[in-house]
Formats: C-alpha cells, structure tokens, sequence
C-alpha cells in the first residue's frame, strides 16, 4: 500500500526537522485533536521509522502505517484514547 | 552613503555578541547600533545549574548590559512589544517606534510552567534565578524519598542541563549520605535518554552504573500535587517526593504577536545564513530560532559571528558567503568532579571523550572567563 486508505484529520509537515523533531510534532498533533481523529506526519528524518512506532504502541494509539515519498514518509496515526 | 541602522533586540549571549562585533567591523559613519533589553542586566544562565547546590548566588552570575557592550553601541532599556517587518521598525511599550535597516532578533526562550496542569505547587527547576533558589531550599531540606527529574516537553534551553543536575544530585545526595535513602528517576519524552542518539549511548550507562532509573516516551500530561504524583500522556503515573521538571519553553511573545514565528512562537530561520525565512533583513540568533540544533549560549556564539560578518558585508557591499554551520561546543558535567564535552556540528554528532576533571575544570574556568572572553568577541 502507498498511501493510507482513511481520511486524515490533521497533517504536520515535520520534513527537514531532525529526530525527534517529526515525533515531538507528532505529539503535539495528537494532543490537539479529539480521540478517532487521524493525525499524520510527514518526516524525513531515518530515525522516525523506529522511534514514532515504538511511541505510537506505547502511547496506546493505532499505527496505521509508514508511507514513503519521495525524499520523506508520511507516519499515520490514529488517536485511541 | 546613509547611516544604515541596525537594531539588536535582546542583549544575551546572542544579541550581546552580536551588537559588538558589529561595532568592530562598522564606523559610525556606517551603521547605528542599538541594542534594545528589557531590564538591562546580562546573566550568564548556566551559573543556574550550580545553585541548588549551594554554589555563588545567582547575582555572582550577573553583570550590567553597559558594562559589556562597546561605547558605539546604543543601549536602550524597555519593553519592546511588537515588530512592524514590513515597516520596519520595533515598537516599544511607550508607543516609541525604533527603526531598522536590519533587525537581530535575540529574544531568548520563555518559561511557560502554567501549561503542565499542577506545575506550580507541584515541581521545583532552575532554569530561573528565583527557582534555583527555591529548589535550594528544597533540596537542603529534603532528607531521603524519591527524586524525580525530568524535561516538560522539547525543545527546551540547554539539553544536557537536566542530565548534568542529575548526576550532580546523586553525587551531593551520596556525600549527605542520603544516596541509599533516595531513588532517583529520570523522565525523557522520546525514546532515549538525551536526543542526540551518540549522548545518549554515552550518558545511560553512568546513570545505570549510579543506580539512576530512567522511564522513556514519558511526555508529562499533568502533575498532582496533593498525592504527588506526575502522569504522562502514555498512561504512566510516577510518584514522587521531590520534583525537578525543565517547564515547556516557548519563543518570546514579541515574535507571535508580530506574525513572525511558528505555533511555539520560534523564528522560522535559515539554517546556514541565519536570516528569517520571509524576510532577509531580519536574522534571529539563539535560543530564538528554529534551528534543529541546542537552545544554548554555546551554538548563539558561533552564530552571532555568522549574523555579524553576513550584515557588514552587505553594508560594506562585500556580501561574505559565511554561513553556520550548526556548531555547537559545551561541557556536561557527570559529576564526582568530571565532566564530559560536546562538539558538534550540522553534519557531525559529538563523540564525548571519557569524563575526567580536565573537563570540569575547563567548565569551571569558561563559567569564571565567560565575561571578558565570549561578549566581548575575544574567543
């Protein structure tokens, strides 16, 4: 799959911004928005890939995946609680 | 040729350095240099670290702005509210309107404890003189429990300031003898100790080594601080006796209210010139900015060189091609009278050499020469 199959809520471009920058908007995103909603972030930066998973499991909320791009990949998230 | 004005809001590391060395490399007949600060009095923050521990009172680390701006430079002391870019001018609380050709924002970081529900009566730091020294008291009194230490949310001033305090608490609460009375947690938002990953391989064996524990994702939702306890937006909830917390930091009002910041109110700057992304003739320096480097004195003195030499070319008409390049060098003190340094740069993360008292006391001799060597340019 290359891109999410649902409707994303709200997006936060984080590109250029280095780790944990993506992951810390990612926070702030889902913070701001009420639970359901689907958040996603768009990072460049490699270190995202490991640590918005582990953040995402840990937080509770739904990992609905990792999309490359070029030069980035879009993270979605949906917020569960 | 016109007298080209240029005005440097805020007289810290940054904006001090700044204003000086353009001072050097411009006559009178070239630039006006203005520095305008709101209370007129330079501090030397990291002195903060040192006082809960009973180090020089936080006035030792205080020196009047005049006394180390260069007699060119002019010196005003009040509030400035708002910024007109397109106008051109800094509008102070009295109505007065400063006017520039180029315009230094260096306006710092601001403290905001009030958006942690709980903070206030629940959380001790020192990242301003008053709470050092409140935090002093505390510790003074404090005789065994559970310490816990943690940053409110990213970025905030000075990275390792929170890992250096810790490992300086579990050295002083050893020599109190309170150390096997005391557990002590360290709380990171991310998924590692400090946010540079070599830091952080570095740092998290010293503090399993001294018994510190340490909970990662933790990003704080709330405190409660009658049952003193502090909860994340994970779903954790960590007791406590005593609670040290970096409070969530955000760029100076002036920026948000003049439409020229992000939605944490920090300057969209170029990474490499320095300049605002959507108007060239302002430039931010600092803890001010955006960029994806250390809100520390360390990385606005290397940039304050950049600005420097960028805006005299131009009036010199040699436009300089200098350009930052992310460099930042500081100490992290590990406690037991060692410290470690950080050098780094855009491009390379630092590789901190073992902890030794070579580091500690250079620490303490930057901490004493900071005055004569880094305001005024000579370093």
């Amino acid at each position: 799959m290359t891109s999410p199959n649902v409707v994303i809520d709200k997006e936060i471009d984080a590109r250029g911004s280095h780790c944990p920058g993506p992951m810390m908007e990612l926070i702030r995103g889902i913070k701001s928005v009420p639970v359901g909603s689907v958040v996603a972030v768009l990072s460049s930066d490699p270190g995202s890939a490991k640590d918005i998973p582990i953040w995402v499991q840990k937080a509770g909320h739904e990992f609905i995946g990792a999309f490359p791009e070029q030069g980035f990949t879009r993270f979605v998230v949906r917020k569960m609680r | 040729m016109t007298v080209k004005q240029i005005v440097v809001l805020g007289g810290g590391v940054g904006g001090t350095l700044v204003a000086n060395l353009l001072a050097g490399q411009l006559t009178r007949k070239q630039a006006q240099i203005t520095l305008i600060d709101r209370i007129g009095k330079h501090v030397y923050q990291p002195g903060w670290l040192y006082v809960p521990f009973g180090g020089p009172p936080p006035e030792r680390w205080e020196r009047s702005e005049r006394s180390l701006l260069r007699r060119s430079v002019d010196l005003i002391i009040g509030d400035a509210v708002r910024i007109d870019p397109h106008e051109r001018y800094v509008e102070m609380a009295d109505g007065t309107q400063i006017p520039f050709d180029y315009l230094v924002i260096a306006t710092g970081a601001r403290l905001e404890p009030s958006a942690v529900p709980g903070y206030g009566e629940g959380a001790y730091h020192f990242y301003s003189a008053e709470a050092a020294l409140r935090l002093h008291a505390a510790l003074r009194e404090f005789s065994g429990g559970r310490i816990v230490i943690g940053v409110a949310d990213i970025p905030y001033k000075c990275p390792p300031a929170p890992l250096e305090f810790t490992f300086l608490l579990e050295d002083e609460l050893r020599k109190r003898g309170l150390r096997e009375k005391t557990e002590i947690t360290y709380l990171s938002p991310i998924g590692r100790v400090f946010t540079i990953e070599s830091v952080s391989q570095f740092v998290t064996p010293l503090m399993e080594e001294r018994g510190i524990q340490y909970e990662l994702f933790f990003n704080t939702e709330q405190i409660d601080p009658v049952n003193r306890t502090i909860s994340s937006l994970e779903g954790t909830t960590i007791p406590y006796d005593l609670l040290v917390l970096v409070p969530p930091h955000r760029g100076a009002t002036i920026i948000s209210e003049s439409g020229l910041g992000d939605a944490q109110g920090w300057l969209p700057t170029d990474r490499e010139t320095l300049q605002h992304k959507q108007f060239p003739y302002i430039y931010g320096v600092g803890d001010a900015t955006d960029l994806p480097v250390s809100k520390s004195g360390a990385a606005a003195h290397f940039e304050a060189k950049v600005i420097a030499h960028r805006i005299a070319g131009e009036i010199k008409g040699k436009p300089s091609e200098e350009r930052y390049q992310g460099q930042v060098m500081c100490f992290l003190e590990t406690g037991y009278g060692q410290a470690t340094q950080l050098v780094f740069d855009y491009t390379h993360p630092p590789h901190p050499p073992k902890p030794s008292a070579y580091y500690h006391y250079e620490k303490a001799l930057l901490n004493r020469a900071y005055w004569h060597l880094i305001p005024t340019g000579i370093v």
